[in-house]
């Protein structure tokens, strides 16, 4: 569904990626696992179009969507949950939720939708006239994925989704994304969390210092020794 | 979008009590001249014109959270554009109101490009609007086909005609008090828009309305663009009602600031602040300058602004978020509704 090939993304002078390929089939739960900077985020920000790769092409469904700026990509049917939440916090999360739903793809459906997020994540129900800041981190990472839903994705891709999170709440979210997938999302997931994530993809793709070293199945990778030693302290 | 489809929806959304009080007043404010004498009318005109420029800067800063500290460029535009059609080629103000709209769009629209382009925010945007206003003040100050810095002036006529804003002031007060309700009603309809859902995302966190897939570039180039036509609009009425224009006044960075000061006072980002500042700064400005020149024997000029800015500490001390934020908690109306 998407294919990234041998794309060069640069900081001013930094070198963020080097010639990074991935392939991301239709369906299936795709792991970018990496240190610190080792430019997971810088990836997914420029699939995103909000980073013009110096080189390299990335297709989506057969397109070419390399340089395309992000409203156009999200309209394609990219959508992503960005690191650290960024839910509106003043707005309510019903607001947030709305939000979602402004590119043209997903405004015909908007109130189907709205209520398909309720029946997945109850609390924002409960809560849908509070304030988005007053939720908790929890609370607010299913709105950040509620909200990436509003706009009828067709892959999603989790920048850290369980970052900060208590350990309980991260197999909550963890256990939502497999949901998604089993329902027929596509999930580009990039995490810090090796073990979990890798557990849950059936694709994995290990970057270091902006290059990809290592791919496989998630079973392979977390066999593999380095990987062990690297992210898993084994 | 039909905009009669959109006022009867606005008007079916409000409160039935709300409507009703909101009728009443625009009915005091019609009738009210005949009680009020040249000057309380002249008051009046100002209160209007601030509420209007207000909601015209509340667009960029309330609704879409960019600053802009040179809006002074956009009534000076739109005043020498009204003024210079009228008085070089005999068009009327009312028609002058559309070329005027254009060349201060045009302004803002360079504006906004070198800034949201370029990834100019914050203050470092502001530091470019006040640049262009400078700018502007220092060209119409020596460009002498608009009279330079000795001013501009529009020949006072005998003879009313309300269509080319020829008249007392009585008729600026009608015509101030219909761009007011223009004003209020246009951002009204905006700010319950797409776009003005767009501006809202991107006033709390643009990296995160990007990754839902808003283009925040041009969400930030219609507020900056719509705004700067509202903007010229009431500087066009205000040339006209001045019957002068001075670039050293007309551009200057006070005038920027005044204009500013009712919509943080009355309430960012709220429909009502901007007209609700107007009503408590401009009154009270008058009073003080009246004041003065009782005690002083003379006018100091710039003592309203050492007001405003005492009078801006006070209520910002009492009401963090301005005015009608406090005034609606105390009415008792929810959250989330004007």
């Amino acid at each position: 569904m998407l294919f990234v090939h041998d794309i060069d993304v640069f900081h001013g002078d930094a070198q963020a990626l080097d010639k990074v390929s991935l392939e991301v089939p239709e369906r299936a739960i795709v792991a970018i696992v990496g240190a610190n900077g080792a430019g997971k985020t810088s990836l997914i920000r420029t699939i995103a179009g909000m980073h013009r790769p110096a080189a390299g092409t990335i297709r989506f469904k057969d397109r070419d969507i390399t340089g395309l700026p992000s409203h156009e990509v999200c309209d394609l049917g990219i959508g992503q949950v960005a690191e650290g939440r960024q839910v509106f916090p003043s707005l309510s999360v019903a607001e947030n939720l709305a939000m979602g739903a402004m590119i043209p793809r997903a405004r015909r459906h908007k109130a189907r939708n709205i209520e398909r997020v309720y029946a997945m994540f109850p609390r924002l129900l409960e809560r849908a006239g509070q304030a988005a800041g007053t939720l908790s981190g929890g609370e607010q990472q299913m709105l950040a994925i509620g909200r990436c839903l509003m706009g009828e994705p067709e892959l999603v891709m989790f920048d850290e989704p369980s970052l900060g999170l208590a350990p309980t709440i991260v197999q909550d979210v963890l256990r939502t994304i497999r949901d998604l997938a089993e329902g027929g999302l596509t999930c580009l997931l990039v995490e810090q969390n090796v073990a979990v994530s890798l557990r849950l993809a059936s694709r994995g793709y290990v970057l270091e210092n902006g290059r990809v070293t290592l791919t496989g199945t998630g079973a392979e990778l977390l066999a593999d020794d380095g990987v062990r030693k690297a992210y898993l302290g084994m | 979008m039909n905009p009669f489809a959109t006022l009867a929806r606005l008007v079916d959304e409000a409160p039935r009590r709300a409507l009703l009080l909101l009728a009443a007043l625009v009915a005091v404010l019609l009738v009210a001249p005949v009680a009020l004498d040249r000057y309380l009318l002249s008051v009046f005109f100002l209160i209007f014109w601030f509420a209007t420029v207000g909601q015209a800067w509340n667009i960029m800063m309330g609704f879409c959270g960019q600053l802009s500290l040179g809006h002074a460029l956009y009534v000076g535009l739109g005043g020498y554009v009204g003024a210079l059609l009228w008085v070089k080629f005999g068009i009327s103000p009312a028609i002058a109101i559309v070329p005027a709209m254009l060349v201060a769009m045009a302004f803002g629209a360079v504006i906004g490009w070198l800034g949201f382009r370029f990834g100019i925010e914050g203050v470092y945007f502001a530091l470019l609007t006040i640049a262009f206003a400078e700018v502007a003040r220092i060209g119409f100050d020596n460009w002498s086909f608009v009279g330079g810095a000795a001013g501009f002036f529009i020949p006072v006529s005998a003879a009313a005609s309300p269509v080319n804003l020829r008249g007392g002031p009585m008729l600026f007060y009608y015509v101030a008090l219909a761009m007011m309700i223009i004003a209020f009603i246009l951002c009204a309809a905006l700010r319950r828009s797409r776009l003005g859902h767009a501006w809202l995302a991107v006033r709390e966190d643009a990296e995160a309305a990007r990754a839902l897939g808003i283009d925040v570039f041009r969400a930030k180039m219609a507020a900056v663009v719509i705004s700067a036509a509202m903007t010229a609009v009431a500087g066009v009425v205000y040339g006209f009602y001045q019957n002068n224009l001075f670039p050293s006044q007309t551009f200057d960075i006070a005038r920027s600031i005044e204009m500013i000061l009712a919509p943080i006072i009355g309430g960012l980002g709220t429909l009502f602040g901007p007209i609700l500042g107007a009503f408590i700064l401009t009154p009270l400005g008058q009073i003080l300058i009246a004041l003065v020149e009782k005690i002083a024997g003379r006018a100091i000029p710039g003592v309203n602004l050492v007001f405003y800015g005492a009078a801006l500490m006070v209520i910002i001390w009492f009401t963090p978020n301005g005015v009608w934020p406090w005034l609606k908690k105390k009415l008792g109306i929810p959250e989330g509704r004007e």
